[in-house]
Formats: C-alpha cells, sequence, structure tokens
C-alpha cells in the first residue's frame, strides 16, 4: 500500500524504514530473560499437548479398563506376565468354559478350554476375551474329535500405562492431558471474558469520567459485594451443570479487577498531552479511546492477563473440587487433584502427577508474566 | 593537571551502556580536574553524556551501565570502592542536586525531617541537635520563616522552594564538592536568578566546588569560571569562561554560541482581518462550596481580553502557573471558560462542543513536551495523518498519505521515517512530527505552547526557523506562550505579559522589552538577559 504513495516524489520503496516498535523492544528483551522463554516454551508445549494429546494417545480419556483398576505407573507394557491367567480365567468362567491348560509365549496365547455344559463349544465365546481389553486376533479351534472341547489362541494387545491408572482403570496420563484442555480452556475463555468487558469498560469509564465513571464503578462495586460461590451455584441450578457457564461465571467476576485497573491506567494516560493534542484535533472520543487509550493499555493488559490466567485456572480447580465444575467423566486439573489426595496414602503417583502439572503450568505462566512486565516498562531499558 | 590542586580528578572515564540495540557508548575517555572552591560547568546538549559523569562520580549508573577509568577524589579512586566505603564519601563529601525538585523529595514526610535524616544517618545528631542545625540550613538557603516552612510537605510548596530545600540537603553535611545537574531547568527564570545567586554566595561561604551540568550557555556565562564543552560523549574544549566565550576554537563551540535565538517580527498592520478575538474571559477551575464539599474554586484566568490579527504572533509571557496555558487552551475550548470568544467574525463561545469539529481544523495546536505529545504506540504517518482521518474523511486512503509525506517533508524530515515510532526519534524531530500534525489541516490560527522549552538551543533555533517559514508561507497567526523571554524576543511582534491570572502589561515586542512599566516585567527581563548583572552582586 506504501509503493503507491512513493512514486509521488519518486524514491525508491527501500528509502522506508521499517520503525521498531515498542513490542518489538520489549520481545527482544523478553528473549533476553531466560526464565520468561523457557516458561514460553513450556506454555507452548503444554498447549500442543493439550490440543493432540488426547488424540495421539491410545487411551480414551474415558474407556475403563475393569483390569487394571489402580495400576502403577510404568514405563513396561501391560498385562504383566502373571495378569493374564487370572485375567483369562475370569473372563472364561463368564463365558461358562473351564480352562485345561495355557501356554503363554511372549505375545501370544494358546489356551484349551473345554465347555462345562454336555454341549459343543460356541464359536461366540471369543467375544468374552475380546472384551477383556488384554487379547486381540482371538480365534477358537473346535477340535473335530471332541466338539465340546477347543483351542484359543489370541494376541496379547500390549497396554502402557505410563502414569499409572485411576481407581476406575482410566489411563491417568490421557486424563491429565484432557483436563489440561479443560484447564488451559477456562483459563483462555474467561480471561479472554474478563479482558474484553474489563478493558472495554474500565476505559469508558475513566475517560468520560465525572459523574458516569461515578455510576460505572459504584455498579462495579455492587457487583463485587457478590458473593462468587453463590453466584456459581445460582447459575448452576438454574441452568443445569455446565462448563461454558463456568466460563461465563469466572469471567464474569474477573473483569471487575480488570476494570478497575483499566480505569486507573486511562484517568492517567487522559492527562497526557497526546490525548489532549487528539482532543485539540478533534478526534472524537470513540476514536481516542480506541486509537490512543487502549494500545497504551496493551503493557499492563498484557501483564496482568498472564497472571490473571492461572488465578482463573486455581478458580476452576476450586470449583471443581467443590463439585461445581466439570462433571465426570471430564474432567480437569481440579478434579484430579481432589481425587489423588483421596488415595493419597496407597498410590500416590494419583496425587504427584496432576499436581505437578498444575504447578509447572502456574510456574510457568507467573515467570512469563514477570518477565513480560519487566519487558513491557519502558522505564526500564 | 597536577593531582595535588584538585578535589576531583577524572582520568579517561568511559561510560558504556548495554542496551537491546548494542552497547552504547556514552562517555569516551573524559578526564577533568575540578580544584577546590571552583565553579565549573559542563555544557552539552541532551546525549551529550555530561549528566553520566556525574552519575559516575556518585556510583549510580543505572543497571545496565559500565564505568572505567579513574575517578580520583582528593587521591582515592572511587569509582573502584566498595559500596560501603563509597557510601561513606557520596552524601557527605559529594553531594547531588537534580533536575526535578517535584519529584526528588519524599511527598510523605515534612520538609524539616527530611533535611534531619542525613544529618542523624551520617553524623549520629540528637533530634533537637538535627533540628536545629535543619532551621540553621534552611536560613542558609534563604527560606523564609524556616520555623513554619519546617512542618511544611514538599507539596506545599513551590518549585524554587523545593529546589532549596534539595540544596540544603545536599548541604547538609558540608561537602567539597556539589554537583548540580540542570538544577533550574525546571524553574522560572526569576526563580532561577535566585537559585543560581544562592548557589554562587554558597560557594563563597563555604568554599566548596561546584559542578555545574547544564545545556544554557547563559547561566555558564554568568556564572561558571571554567568550562568543559562536550559533545556526544568527548570534551570538545575547555578553558576559562571567558576564553571560551570570547575566542572559541572548535566548531561545536561556535554553533553553541550562535544558537542564541535571533531575528525579530515586524508588527502586523492594525488594518489587518482579526481572526481571534476574546473579551473579558474567565476561566474558574474546581466547583463552588456544596454539600459536604469545600469550596475548590481557583481563578485562572480573570478577565482577559486579546486581539490576535492575520499573521501576527502574539507572546504570552509569565512564570509557571500564571495561567497562560489556560489561556491557551480555552481560546481552542479545549478548557471551559466564559466571556466572548469570536473567531472570524462568528461568536463561538456558546457554540456546544460536538458542533465545534468543523473549527478544530483551523484552530490548531502544538504542546510543549515533544515526549509526552506522540501517542508511543503509532507510527509518525498515523500520528499526522490522524487529523485527516477526522476532518477529511472523503480523502483515500493513498490521497490522505501523500499530503502527510508532504507535510513531513515540509516541516524537514525524510518521508522514509514514515514507518517509525516516537521513541526512534530526538526532541526536535518529535516536536517536527508534532509541527506536522497540526499543520497537515492547515489551519489558520496555532497555539504553540512552549514549543521549545524542551529543546537544547540549537534545535530550537531550528524548531524556530521553521514556525517562521510556515507562518510566512500560510500568513498564520501564533499565540505563542513561552517563559523564555529570548525566545519571545525573537517570536513575537505583540506580547503579553500574565500573573496570577490576569494580564498586567501588553504591548509591542520592542516597546515591551526597552520599556517595561511594570516591576514583574522588569524583574522577568533582568533574569533572563542580565543574568551576570545579577550573579555580579554575589
Amino acid at each position: 500500500m506504501t509503493e503507491t504513495v512513493l512514486t509521488h516524489d519518486n524514491k525508491p520503496s527501500e528509502g522506508v524504514v521499517k520503525g521498531r516498535s515498542l513490542l518489538d523492544t520489549a520481545l527482544l528483551r523478553l528473549k533476553r530473560n531466560r526464565a520468561a522463554m523457557v516458561s514460553l516454551w513450556v506454555i507452548i508445549g503444554m498447549t500442543l499437548a493439550a490440543i493432540i494429546g488426547p488424540a495421539v494417545s491410545t487411551h480414551s480419556y474415558d474407556e475403563v479398563y475393569n483390569h487394571f483398576v489402580g495400576e502403577k505407573p510404568s514405563i513396561g507394557a501391560y498385562p504383566k506376565q502373571e495378569q493374564i491367567t487370572p485375567i483369562t480365567e475370569r473372563a472364561l468362567s463368564r463365558a461358562r468354559v473351564d480352562m485345561e491348560d495355557i501356554n503363554i509365549s511372549k505375545d501370544n496365547v494358546k489356551i484349551s478350554v473345554v465347555n462345562r455344559k454336555q454341549e459343543p463349544l460356541d464359536p461366540r465365546i471369543t467375544r468374552y476375551l475380546m472384551r477383556a481389553d488384554i487379547f486381540q486376533n482371538v480365534s477358537l479351534e473346535i477340535l473335530k474329535a471332541d466338539p465340546q472341547r477347543g483351542v484359543i489362541s489370541a494376541d496379547i494387545k500390549p497396554l502402557r500405562f505410563l502414569m499409572g491408572t485411576d481407581q476406575n482403570g482410566r489411563d491417568l496420563l490421557t486424563r491429565i492431558l484432557v483436563s489440561l484442555r479443560i484447564s488451559l480452556m477456562v483459563g483462555a475463555l474467561a480471561t479472554g471474558v474478563a479482558l474484553i468487558i474489563g478493558v472495554t469498560y474500565g476505559a469508558v469509564s475513566g475517560f468520560v469520567g465525572g459523574n458516569i465513571d461515578n455510576l460505572m464503578m459504584r455498579f462495579v462495586d455492587l457487583l463485587y459485594s457478590l458473593p462468587f460461590v453463590f453466584f456459581v451455584i445460582l447459575l448452576v441450578v438454574f441452568f443445569g451443570n455446565n462448563i461454558f457457564l463456568i466460563f461465563i461465571a469466572v469471567g464474569c467476576i474477573q473483569w471487575l479487577d480488570m476494570a478497575r485497573i483499566v480505569r486507573g491506567q486511562t484517568l492517567q494516560l487522559k492527562q497526557q498531552e497526546f490525548v489532549q493534542a487528539s482532543e485539540a484535533l478533534g478526534v472524537n472520543q470513540g476514536n481516542i479511546i480506541k486509537r490512543h487509550i487502549i494500545p497504551n493499555l496493551a503493557g499492563t493488559v498484557v501483564v496482568y492477563m498472564t497472571l490473571l490466567i492461572p488465578r482463573v485456572i486455581l478458580l476452576e480447580s476450586f470449583l471443581s473440587f467443590l463439585g461445581l465444575g466439570v462433571q465426570e467423566p471430564l474432567t480437569s486439573l481440579g478434579v484430579l487433584i481432589a481425587e489423588g489426595a483421596r488415595y493419597m496414602r496407597n498410590d500416590p503417583y494419583l496425587l504427584i502427577f496432576p499436581a505437578l502439572t498444575m504447578s509447572i503450568l502456574l510456574f510457568a505462566l507467573n515467570f512469563l508474566g514477570d518477565g513480560l512486565r519487566d519487558a513491557l516498562d519502558p522505564k526500564d531499558r | 593537571m597536577n593531582t595535588q590542586t584538585s578535589v576531583l580528578n577524572i582520568q579517561d572515564l568511559v561510560v558504556d551502556f548495554d542496551t537491546p540495540d548494542g552497547v552504547v557508548h556514552a562517555v569516551k575517555g573524559v578526564s577533568m580536574a575540578i580544584a577546590p572552591g571552583e565553579i565549573v560547568a559542563i555544557v552539552g546538549e541532551s546525549g551529550s553524556g555530561k549528566s553520566q559523569i556525574a552519575m559516575s562520580v556518585l556510583g549510580i549508573l543505572a543497571s545496565n551501565g559500565k564505568a572505567s577509568g579513574k575517578i580520583l577524589f582528593n587521591d582515592q579512586d572511587i569509582l573502584h570502592l566498595p559500596r560501603k566505603e563509597l557510601n561513606s564519601i557520596r552524601g557527605s563529601k559529594i553531594s547531588i542536586i537534580f533536575q526535578e525538585p517535584m519529584t526528588s523529595l519524599d511527598p510523605l514526610y515534612r520538609v524539616g525531617e527530611q533535611i534531619m535524616e542525613p544529618l542523624r544517618a551520617h553524623k549520629g545528631l540528637s533530634r533537637s541537635e538535627a533540628k536545629k542545625r535543619a532551621l540553621e540550613l534552611m536560613r542558609q538557603v534563604q527560606i523564609p520563616d524556616p520555623e513554619r516552612r519546617f512542618k511544611s510537605f514538599p507539596n506545599e510548596m513551590s518549585g524554587g522552594q523545593r529546589q532549596r530545600i534539595m540544596i540544603a540537603l545536599a548541604l547538609a553535611n558540608e561537602p567539597d564538592i556539589l554537583i548540580a545537574d540542570e538544577p533550574t531547568t525546571a524553574l522560572d527564570v526569576t526563580t532561577q536568578a535566585e537559585i543560581l545567586k544562592l548557589l554562587a554566595e554558597l560557594n563563597k561561604q563555604l568554599g566548596m566546588s561546584i559542578v555545574f551540568i547544564t545545556h544554557d550557555l547563559g547561566i555558564v556565562e554568568a556564572f561558571a569560571e571554567r568550562v568543559y564543552v562536550m559533545q556526544s560523549g568527548e570534551v570538545k574544549e575547555f578553558g576559562s569562561t571567558n576564553a571560551i566565550f570570547k575566542t572559541p576554537k572548535t566548531e561545536y563551540t561556535k554553533t553553541l554560541l550562535d544558537a542564541e535565538p535571533e531575528g525579530a517580527k515586524e508588527p502586523v498592520k492594525k488594518t489587518q482581518d482579526i481572526v481571534l478575538e476574546t473579551e473579558k474571559m474567565d476561566v474558574v477551575y474546581g466547583h463552588a462550596p456544596r454539600f459536604l464539599q469545600k469550596d475548590t474554586r481557583f481563578h485562572a484566568v480573570k478577565d482577559t481580553s486579546l486581539r490576535l490579527h492575520k499573521g501576527q504572533t502574539i507572546g504570552l509571557v509569565g512564570e509557571s502557573g500564571s495561567g497562560k496555558s489556560t489561556l491557551g487552551r480555552a481560546l481552542l475550548r479545549l478548557t471551559e471558560s466564559t466571556g466572548k470568544i469570536v473567531y472570524l467574525g462568528n461568536n463561538i463561545d456558546k457554540v456546544p462542543l460536538k458542533s465545534l469539529k468543523p473549527l478544530r481544523e483551523e484552530l490548531q495546536m502544538v504542546f510543549q513536551d515533544p515526549y509526552g505529545s506522540l501517542s508511543p504506540r503509532m507510527t509518525v504517518l498515523n500520528i499526522v495523518e490522524e487529523g485527516l482521518q477526522t476532518h477529511k474523511p472523503q480523502l483515500s486512503k493513498v490521497e490522505r498519505q501523500k499530503l502527510s509525506l508532504s507535510t513531513l517533508e515540509k516541516v524537514g524530515l525524510d518521508p522514509s521515517v514514515r514507518n517509525r515510532f516516537p521513541h526512534e526519534f530526538s526532541g526536535g524531530q518529535r516536536q517536527r512530527i508534532a509541527i506536522a500534525r497540526a499543520m497537515v489541516l492547515q489551519p489558520k490560527v496555532v497555539v504553540l505552547d512552549e514549543p521549545t522549552s524542551a529543546l537544547d538551543r540549537t534545535v530550537q533555533k531550528e524548531v524556530l526557523e521553521l514556525l517562521r517559514s510556515l507562518q510566512s508561507e500560510f500568513s498564520l497567526s501564533y499565540i505563542f506562550i513561552s517563559h523564555d523571554l529570548a525566545v519571545i524576543k525573537v517570536m513575537a511582534d505583540y506580547v503579553m505579559v500574565m500573573k496570577n491570572g490576569k494580564i498586567i502589561e501588553e504591548g509591542v515586542t520592542q516597546e515591551i522589552f526597552e520599556r517595561p512599566r511594570q516591576n514583574y516585567t522588569k524583574s522577568l527581563i533582568t533574569s533572563s538577559f542580565n543574568l551576570k548583572e545579577l550573579l555580579s552582586e554575589v
């Protein structure tokens, strides 16, 4: 677009010097802050894991493995050698056949079975073995000489539970990835809601000033006086338990702080000469807010945002902990930690892994927030 | 130079700053020596590194700065001293006063307490002894009624009085060297003269050396015995004040000396059209007493009438707080006022603010602070074209940019800088951008609110030239607000002197400067033009 303009003074477009905005400078400074950069990559990694992790995982977050309840975390595959015989026996007893002999090789089993009733074997009994989660390619060979007997051969399906399974036999790693997704989503959405409402409200209130400012801020005070948990319970009672409701509830509370901070900043910005200069140019108030106030608020807002996200994630966890948030089988970090805390004594890993994830995420967000605050402060050159 | 005879001897001082853009060499191997009881000035434009020398001496460089070389205080190298030992020297043997008297005092403590604190800390005086000494110091810096002032908070004092308190603080431990970093730049001319007089007297009485850092050659000539001229981190020239001013050796010193504003403006004919006129204008801030609230009324401008002809420049002079800026803003209806305002024969004082938009195009304003008046998040092009967006929405984007770029060229900026951000420019360039923003709309009246006060003299001269050429090209009318009489003298053809919201004297420039009638005007003129005489009385 600029090239067309240039033709009038016949200057080559190379002559246009690209300026370095405050944002570029800030990024440059951020890059030199090692803690913040590491945090940034951690957050990016976690976000990617949360988005594609559950799809890549071999387990579904709500898939229950009846035979693997409360398994310890391990790199090796399940089932373990000694688990195969009891699992097979249980499956076969449901099929009402008896096991005569079992021959376990590395990834294959051969089972000789005999029907309990004096009848030929039903080929459909293989289904009982399929349901046992650990077998695949099950086939039954009925002996011609004695149709009451047969040999079942099945491949062992290796299952890996890197972080173990929970008390319902669900893969913890997949559940953590899903909960990370929920937590990040709550964090991003609620912060987004808080951001949009808070910045607009605060900027308008601060800029217009006078009685309108007074009125708008008293409304904020009014909302402040509403007890948060009570507000959420009310919402849940009226609209049922819905994850989006939680976003709205959290966003609705969090924008209040944002509005106050933004209003204070706006009051300060309003005194700046460049705002007065725009007034003298005759620019209308909407455009002044859009062009001058809001871009100059960016620093404060970005920093507050990175501090708001962890707060929102904690809030969601708190709500879920109370049972007001995410409902089973969906899960969030708060729910996982609450569950883990219950089985802490026997299965500490159920608490350790979700808590570790949460801590890393919160640390990373806080470090990044601190880094951004330093990077965006124009005085700190 | 002999180290024996100097209290402070700086040898090959180098100061580097580590910034995101690479290393900046602020001071490049500077050597200077200050003898006991001497007044030495360091002159240079902003960015010449003169303040960084002072910072290095006191060990208060910004955290990304690094100083090397030698700084000998009484033959002891203080540059590499551990903090603890340095603390016993700085603040007691070497002290400093800064430019901003408004921010260098803690607003939460009474000034008396603030003077007492270093006395008790450094000298271990008891409360009553410290108080006695503090009162003595306040008398020494000539604060009227020190017993009462002792209990004042900084915000209750004027800028000049605060600077006196700062000096008292610096003197508290009878230093050998007082470093004054632009101590009068933020003050009015009359206050400046008083502070300089005070410093000269203290120098005589106490025999301490004064290192005076400034960009104002007028002060140097009247005040200092020796001068160091600095440019981009190097000492260009040094010698006695007389020698430097009479026979400057380097080009740079010559340009500095030449940079005093010059020229004069012919008065416009009485027959020229009147563009802007006010009658009995009053501006009142605050409100009358009402339920549970005190009377906060403050009469900023009282009963002011003014007549601006086409092509005329009216100079509004006065000290800070005299209401001159308020008057300027009220003329453009940026501040509410009562009384008549007539623009080109139309009464605009009753027009509702919303319907003023077409007028905003023709009545423009340029602000003082080139750092604060440009939005840091907008590019130069966006800043300049904002007015066009508002007033000429019919223009296409290309036309708008074309107009903006040609205006940038007119104010002497290369159009290729269009995509840069304000913080990448120097003060003078920024002020040019601000002028381009006003000029792009082709206004008829421009209110210039201290447009050159924040600029170095050489840059100031260029900006004044620019304003002059723009005025003759477009026959603009200016209201030129300034506390700097040297600038008003060369720019305005008509002068109005304001004090406490009132115009106390007005007339054609030459007449006012040659035959001032009011005492106030006389004192303004002596403090700006006859500083030397004033100080020679000491």
